[in-house]
């Protein structure tokens, strides 16, 4: 168990890493635009704006 | 032999098809031209959904990107990056193989008969550097640097290269919204010949869009050789026979490197190895 966490330490301590990172950007309030973003067609995408 | 392989891919597909559902639950969207505005919009999905889909139930983690990167308010997007990281540092581009939509769409259109597929050709290997190209500029750069007066900048990406918000998006909503016809001119003429290109090429060719384009593939690709969830090699059982390269539509030789940039877990490598080395 524990040499199998060894081999995965890269790819677990990335994982946390990107935790942290999603959570600085919640803090810093980028969910919200992402959420804005989404709940509104976006002309763009959709090849319109 | 054949109808056992097909089988063994069709099980892929089923989860494929199950997660393209899971995240497009929102069906009533696709009957309102409506698109869903729940809290779940909240979350990013790991594969290629536009988050203009009628059905989508999340966000697509690179429109989300780029939404964030061309506010005035903030110049890199930390959400979803460390989304693309957390997944990424999981599972690489497993996501790709398994809980793309569009990637299933793009193996299915493979699965039409063509007098002559392409398995490669000279400067495949060199366009496959294309897609870090796109990442780089259309979903970082240019929406953080191409901005309008009041700093905003557009998501280049979606707007310009994107067939899936078309596909999923655009055609869709056009179809079920009379209002947006007076609506429509160039770009979205061209957004659709993008995206019949892409079809026609899907026929022709193995999943042309991951390999050359795909931004979120570039994101994951990075992640192959140290994701959690990674294929091993037993040396000692190889035998060096290349039924694994033979059998991989990505080009790739698992016996090689067993956790290529390119490879997306399909695991028909691992069906195809008679001595069972691949785990």
């Amino acid at each position: 168990m524990i040499r199998r966490l060894g081999e995965h330490k890269a790819g677990i301590c990335l994982a946390a890493l990107g935790l942290a990172l999603m959570g600085y950007g919640i803090y810093r309030g980028e969910a919200a635009v992402c959420f804005q973003k989404a709940i509104n067609i976006c002309m763009e995408c959709i090849g319109i704006g | 032999m054949g109808k056992k392989k097909i089988t063994n891919e069709w099980k892929r597909h089923r989860v494929q098809i199950l997660w393209a559902l899971l995240t497009n639950s929102y069906l009533i969207g696709f009957v309102q031209g409506k698109i869903y505005k729940g809290k779940l919009k909240n979350l990013c999905v790991p594969g290629l959904n536009c988050y203009s889909c009628p059905g989508a139930a999340g966000t697509c983690p690179i429109g989300a990107m780029q939404a964030v990167i061309g506010n005035w308010n903030f110049k890199f997007a930390f959400y979803a990056a460390g989304f693309l990281v957390f997944v990424g540092a999981l599972m690489g581009r497993f996501v790709c193989g398994w809980l793309c939509p569009f990637g299933l769409i793009q193996d299915l259109l493979y699965k039409i008969p063509f007098p002559r597929k392409l398995r490669t050709f000279k400067g495949d290997r060199l366009l496959r550097k294309l897609k870090y190209v796109v990442l780089l500029f259309f979903v970082i750069l240019l929406p953080m640097f191409l901005v309008d007066v009041l700093g905003q900048g557009a998501p280049y990406f979606c707007k310009l290269i994107c067939p899936v918000g078309t596909l999923e998006g655009g055609i869709p909503l056009v179809l079920l919204n009379k209002s947006m016809h007076g609506a429509l001119g160039w770009l979205y003429a061209w957004k659709n010949v993008l995206l019949l290109f892409t079809v026609f090429l899907s026929i022709l060719i193995y999943r042309p869009f991951c390999k050359y384009i795909c931004p979120l593939g570039a994101v994951y690709s990075v992640f192959n050789p140290i994701s959690v969830f990674r294929y091993r090699i037993d040396r000692e059982k190889c035998v060096g026979c290349g039924a694994c390269a033979k059998v991989c539509k990505m080009q790739v030789n698992p016996a090689e490197n067993p956790n290529h940039p390119e490879c997306i877990r399909c695991g028909q490598c691992k069906k195809a190895c008679p001595k069972q080395c691949i785990h």
